[in-house]
């Protein structure tokens, strides 16, 4: 094969992959759109008016969850399956957006951490890499990351609409989250940088619970049952 | 006085805080419980990406060790003892080559490229060398990639057992083809250099045809490539230029100059190649 050849054989290999990469950054855009419209119905339970209608505001959500499932399918359809890490970063960040959105909406409605399953069921993609196009571990634990500061956001303006009993729930599950991540051994990646960022946002939920509890608005008195 | 106040909130803080996440500690909880998952899954993840860096950091020494012993071949009588040498050293990195496609066996192969992506472009930039040092020709991703399948027996390791022989191939990616043959455009220059100090005429002038198509090849390619590829495009023309400059310099004054004394006009290490017995002009 001579010199010529051999480099219009690998440029033709890489204009192929530049079509790929053109149609996933199409399908990427739409998704981070919905993405974008089921953060702003969320962000609306941050107005103290918004605190009543968690519920409808959580359907809001769910259904256009149904938008993003045809899209994720639409971008199963772009690459061979197997090359998934091949074009990873196209979609790593918007799939840590989505993550990050199912598991604020399954929090809101249950107050529990929603399980990596449930995120890949609400998103129509697999768990597992060996059945398709999945979520990766680290993007659904940075979805969760990306929970916490979320909540602790909230926990502030809870006070704020006069719902004292919510930042002590939001203490227990964050500390719960925070032991969970505790067990991890993270490398310096970014989601090591992400998860130093979960201490401030512990911090600061505990220092709402702090006010609370010595100006005697906690109701649930376990929580500053040592004292 | 409201720092004190301060301190005391932070130590009662601490202490509600450290009792809080042992409460939450016990393992029954679903969270705790998920997490050990996840923590099982990074952890392998992350050791196979380390094992996988040191066979690459492995393949690289071996191969740029190679890369040094094929650079003998400008000075010895006789090239064929090299080539074959350089091939046993090769077979050794191959052989290496196949343990990172036994980590990758079953794995997205693109999910720990980066983790080994250094050694496979040292490994096709010896193995093209050693190509076109024999051949003088351009190796092809297919030939180089021919040569990447392995057959592994049933190894008792202690490990999983796979049954019976199996075949493993390793496939380069065309990007790390092309990141290697870039590099090899330097190895031919330091080539086209050296042959010239030892007094052979015909090899620059062949190097020089050849890294003009590789040259034309990558421009070709232009900045379709990713961003290493036009990085390494400019050191490239670099190259090119001082193997122009090269036959430039023998076309002119090769008639000029007795061949012995060439030597001094590329480099100055080169003169201790001159033959003593030879008179000097």
């Amino acid at each position: 094969m001579s010199v010529t050849e051999m480099f219009s054989y690998v440029q033709g290999f890489l204009s192929a992959d530049q079509d790929i990469r053109e149609d996933i950054r199409k399908v990427v855009q739409v998704l981070e759109q919905t993405a974008r419209e089921i953060l702003t119905v969320l962000q609306s339970v941050h107005q103290p008016s918004g605190f009543k209608d968690i519920p409808s505001k959580c359907l809001k959500a769910r259904e256009l969850f149904c938008t993003v499932r045809n899209h994720t399918g639409e971008l199963k359809t772009k690459f061979p399956v197997e090359q998934y890490y091949r074009y990873h970063e196209h979609w790593r960040f918007v799939l840590q957006r989505l993550a990050f959105l199912a598991a604020f909406v399954v929090y809101l409605e249950s107050e529990s951490l929603v399980t990596r399953e449930e995120v890949a069921k609400i998103l129509a993609i697999e768990v597992n890499r060996e059945k398709g196009f999945h979520l990766d571990v680290e993007d659904y634990l940075a979805g969760v990351l990306i929970m916490a500061s979320e909540l602790s956001r909230l926990a502030v303006n809870s006070v704020t609409a006069g719902d004292y009993g919510r930042p002590l729930r939001i203490s227990n599950f964050i500390n719960e989250l925070d032991s969970g991540f505790r067990l991890l051994n993270l490398k310096n990646d970014p989601l090591r940088k992400r998860y130093d960022g979960l201490k401030y946002d512990v911090k600061k939920i505990e220092e709402v619970v702090y006010d609370l509890s010595i100006r005697g608005l906690a109701k649930e008195q376990e929580a500053v049952g040592d004292k | 006085m409201s720092k004190r106040e301060d301190d005391g909130c932070a130590r009662k803080r601490k202490t509600e805080a450290g009792y809080k996440s042992e409460a939450c500690m016990n393992p029954d909880s679903p969270v705790i419980a998920a997490f050990k998952v996840f923590q099982q899954e990074l952890d392998t993840k992350h050791d196979k990406h380390e094992r996988l860096v040191k066979i690459s950091r492995d393949v690289t020494i071996e191969s740029k060790r190679t890369i040094f012993l094929l650079h003998r071949v400008t000075s010895v009588p006789d090239v064929e003892e090299i080539l074959s040498e350089a091939d046993v050293k090769l077979d050794g990195v191959r052989q290496k080559i196949g343990q990172i496609a036994e980590e990758l066996r079953g794995e997205d192969l693109h999910q720990f490229h980066r983790a080994f992506t250094p050694g496979i472009q040292e490994y096709v930039e010896a193995v093209s060398f050693h190509h076109f040092i024999r051949h003088r020709t351009l190796m092809s991703l297919e030939e180089i990639n021919a040569r990447l399948v392995f057959m592994r027996e049933n190894k008792g390791e202690g490990e999983v057992a796979w049954t019976g022989p199996s075949v493993l191939t390793f496939q380069i990616t065309p990007i790390d083809y092309l990141l290697g043959v870039a590099d090899l455009t330097g190895e031919l220059m330091r080539m086209c250099i050296s042959s010239v100090g030892n007094g052979d005429i015909d090899t620059p002038f062949q190097l020089s045809g050849f890294l003009r198509q590789i040259h034309d090849g990558f421009s070709y390619i232009g900045n379709t490539g990713p961003y290493e590829v036009s990085k390494k495009l400019h050191t490239l023309r670099q190259s090119l230029g001082k193997v122009e400059d090269a036959c430039y310099t023998l076309r002119v004054r090769g008639s000029e100059i007795p061949k012995h004394m060439l030597a001094d006009v590329f480099s100055s290490r080169a003169a201790t190649h001159v033959d003593p017995d030879e008179p000097m002009v």
